[in-house]
């Protein structure tokens, strides 16, 4: 599909979704308590067949956070880039881990580094830092004297 | 019979050879005995077999797999078999760079291995953090800060040569009598 | 390092693979759960390697970012170098000329079959047989004398950069590779003779850690590990970059889903890289090797994704910039990083021996998943 025909497709799919411009794939934002059901549909609905995750992060602006998932579909070839803006004080949003299974190593890296916790997750642990650790390290505010040495 | 004593007739005869290899037989006017100090044997026994343990985290331990391989072999210098278990190993090469969570493997590691034990720090990131020494909060900045480190090499990675001309210095070291190992046996006992 | 961790409720044994351990794929900590020998599950525990590389490349700048990758996924550093020179490209928007666009895809090739040898030694050495970790090694030095001459590395070169490349080929470069190709052409033959073949090797192979089609995609596996499974996922194929276009080349794809499978995946994919330095290394366009960049590079207001075919499978570099002189936010998309996470999956069932053959042909360094 094109990059005009996906996005009327998930136009008249999901119409609380909205469109970001000016990006090199289609990009949409969801609401991320709608997440959930917004990923079956993107998995399973003929003719979409998202059924790659090839990148899930999350960036953190300060002010919220935002998770970026990257879509695509062997069978037909496009591209379909995800974003939810999570709440930086209780950053929250549901797991895709039974659409797609590489979701579970990378939302245990999500949690690990930025404290994002997903709800349903199989198995919600520190992936990366030793158990006790305090702190996100990726957060922007993370301040480590003991071990961080600025240049 | 003192082979030392030069104040003997005769003794011009038999010049003392500069740099005595231990057990080699020095003529004298009455045969030959062998001079050497037990230590020195030990020592020279000891650098010539040096087994170490496999023991590479990063970057590095692709250099030290190629010291290992045929172009550049370490089997030469006596480092025969790298075995797998601390137990059986003399030295340990620590190839890559070391974090907070593996620390306290590498202790753990070190303290299982039998003295007389020695320590090489393999590459830039085991000395000193390397490239990784700003902004990150996960390295430990330097393997001399979670086990006591005889050799340092420079280097990211080092060369095989690299690799090899640290070998034979640590072999020198002990040869010499300095490593740690032989300082601390020296020391007077405090008791 | 094995002890006995604990003992489950049904009379399981729990115990400790590693970190430390004679495979030589980094330190990967594996806690598997036995019955007798099968085993029941496996939990890779990461970590150890660790660098807190993310949060580095937020202090360095554009120009600087580049050496770290390459050692992230070492023995594709070259690789690695090249899609992060991409993203920074596309951010900055820039054609680099055609002389660089070749010396990149040269590189590239080279380093991927340099990679695929070691990758073959250390295979048959976890299974069992010594000496093919020494034929690879002998062949993979001819590689690494090549690239010294040109890059001033062996191992990491920090050779692709934003623009192009560093530094003009070396006068040699040409006719050493030329001989190193009728070497090797005789040499693989070799290893299909001394390995492929071989009954102890194919019954340590076949039938085991199947992994179908539909797991592969779902796991996110990319590179040979989804290849062996008969997915289509080469990015030179589908999305491709600098020349690979205008190059004949095949994607080697098999349906087998084992173990055998991905190995003979990887053993077409050097004979392939082979015939695409033999198409490229006469056909050399001459002309400038770097294009003109400002000395301090500052991407534009955005985000920027490039994806490349390493060795081990797809990497991405994810780039968000608010438009100064250090990114963001950098993501590094590592192939191991999935393809780990299939290793519970195809374990489940074989025996521990097994999971040595299956952990070999999953091809895994661990500071690319650990980053």
């Amino acid at each position: 599909m094109t990059k005009e025909e996906l996005k009327s497709r998930l136009g008249e799919l999901l119409p609380s979704a909205t469109f970001e411009e000016g990006a090199e794939w289609t990009t949409i934002m969801v609401d991320p308590s709608a997440w959930k059901d917004i990923a079956r549909q993107l998995r399973f609905t003929p003719g979409l067949d998202l059924d790659y995750l090839f990148c899930l992060s999350c960036v953190d602006w300060k002010t919220h956070f935002t998770m970026v998932y990257h879509l695509e579909s062997t069978i037909h070839r496009h591209i379909l880039v995800v974003k939810a803006k999570l709440d930086r004080s209780d950053p929250e949003i549901a797991t895709v881990s039974d659409c797609w299974r590489t979701a579970e190593f990378h939302e245990r890296e999500a949690y690990d580094l930025f404290g994002v916790r997903f709800t349903d997750h199989p198995d919600l642990r520190r992936l990366f830092m030793t158990e006790g650790w305090n702190g996100w390290p990726l957060r922007k505010d993370y301040e480590d004297p003991v071990n961080m040495i600025k240049l | 019979m003192d082979v030392g004593d030069h104040t003997r007739p005769g003794a011009e005869q038999f010049p003392r050879p500069a740099d005595p290899f231990p057990g080699e037989v020095h003529p004298t006017a009455g045969g030959g005995i062998v001079i050497s100090k037990l230590d020195e044997i030990i020592n020279w026994a000891r650098s010539n077999s040096l087994w170490p343990l496999v023991f590479g985290t990063s970057c590095c331990a692709i250099e030290m797999m190629s010291t290992a391989a045929a172009k550049y072999d370490w089997s030469r210098f006596g480092f025969e078999v790298a075995r797998a278990t601390p137990r059986q190993a003399d030295v340990i090469v620590i190839a890559g760079t070391i974090v907070n969570k593996m620390a306290p493997v590498l202790k753990r590691l070190y303290d299982q291995m039998a003295d007389p034990k020695y320590v090489i720090a393999m590459g830039a990131c085991a000395t000193s953090g390397g490239p990784f020494f700003y902004n990150t909060y996960s390295v430990v900045k330097g393997a001399d800060h979670v086990i006591p480190v005889d050799v340092y090499i420079a280097g990211c990675p080092p060369r095989p040569e690299a690799l090899l001309h640290a070998l034979i210095t640590l072999q020198e070291k002990i040869r010499s009598g300095a490593t740690r190992e032989q300082i601390k046996v020296e020391k007077p006992s405090r008791s | 390092m094995i002890e006995e961790l604990s003992t489950t409720e049904q009379g399981e044994l729990v115990i400790n693979i590693g970190p430390q351990h004679p495979s030589t794929h980094g330190v990967l900590h594996l806690i598997i759960t036995l019955n007798g020998e099968t085993i029941r599950k496996v939990e890779p525990h990461l970590g150890y390697i660790h660098r807190s590389i993310e949060k580095m490349c937020e202090s360095l700048s554009y120009r600087q970012f580049i050496y770290v990758t390459s050692r992230m996924d070492y023995l594709s550093s070259h690789i690695n170098n090249h899609g992060c020179a991409l993203c920074v490209e596309k951010g900055l928007q820039i054609e680099i000329p055609p002389r660089a666009k070749v010396i990149r895809v040269l590189m590239d090739e080279l380093t991927r079959m340099a990679s695929h040898q070691l990758w073959w030694g250390a295979l048959a050495m976890d299974v069992g047989a010594l000496t093919p970790f020494f034929h690879a090694f002998r062949e993979r030095e001819a590689i690494n004398d090549i690239m010294e001459e040109t890059c001033g590395a062996r191992l990491t070169m920090n050779y692709i950069v934003p623009g192009g490349v560093m530094i003009d080929l070396h006068p040699d470069f040409q006719h050493k590779v030329q001989e190193f190709i009728t070497l090797f052409r005789s040499k693989i033959d070799e290893y299909d003779e001394l390995v492929t073949d071989n009954v102890i090797f194919r019954s340590r192979m076949e039938g085991i850690g199947y992994l179908s089609k539909v797991d592969a995609i779902s796991y996110g596996c990319s590179g040979p590990t989804a290849r062996g499974s008969g997915v289509s996922c080469d990015i030179r194929k589908l999305y491709p970059y600098e020349v690979y276009e205008q190059l004949k080349f095949e994607e080697i794809r098999a349906t087998g889903g084992d173990c055998y499978a991905r190995y003979l995946v990887r053993m077409g994919e050097m004979r392939q890289s082979l015939s695409i330095i033999e198409q490229l290394i006469d056909n050399i366009p001459e002309g400038e090797f770097q294009a003109k960049t400002k000395a301090v590079l500052k991407l534009p207001k955005g985000e920027f994704y490039s994806r490349v075919e390493t060795a081990r499978g797809e990497f991405g570099v994810y780039i968000v910039s608010e438009g100064g002189t250090t990114p963001y936010r950098i993501k590094f998309r590592s192939p191991g990083f999935s393809n780990l996470s299939a290793l519970d999956h195809m374990a489940r069932g074989h025996k521990i021996g097994d999971l040595v053959a299956i952990m070999g042909t999953l091809d895994l360094v661990i500071p690319d998943i650990d980053r």
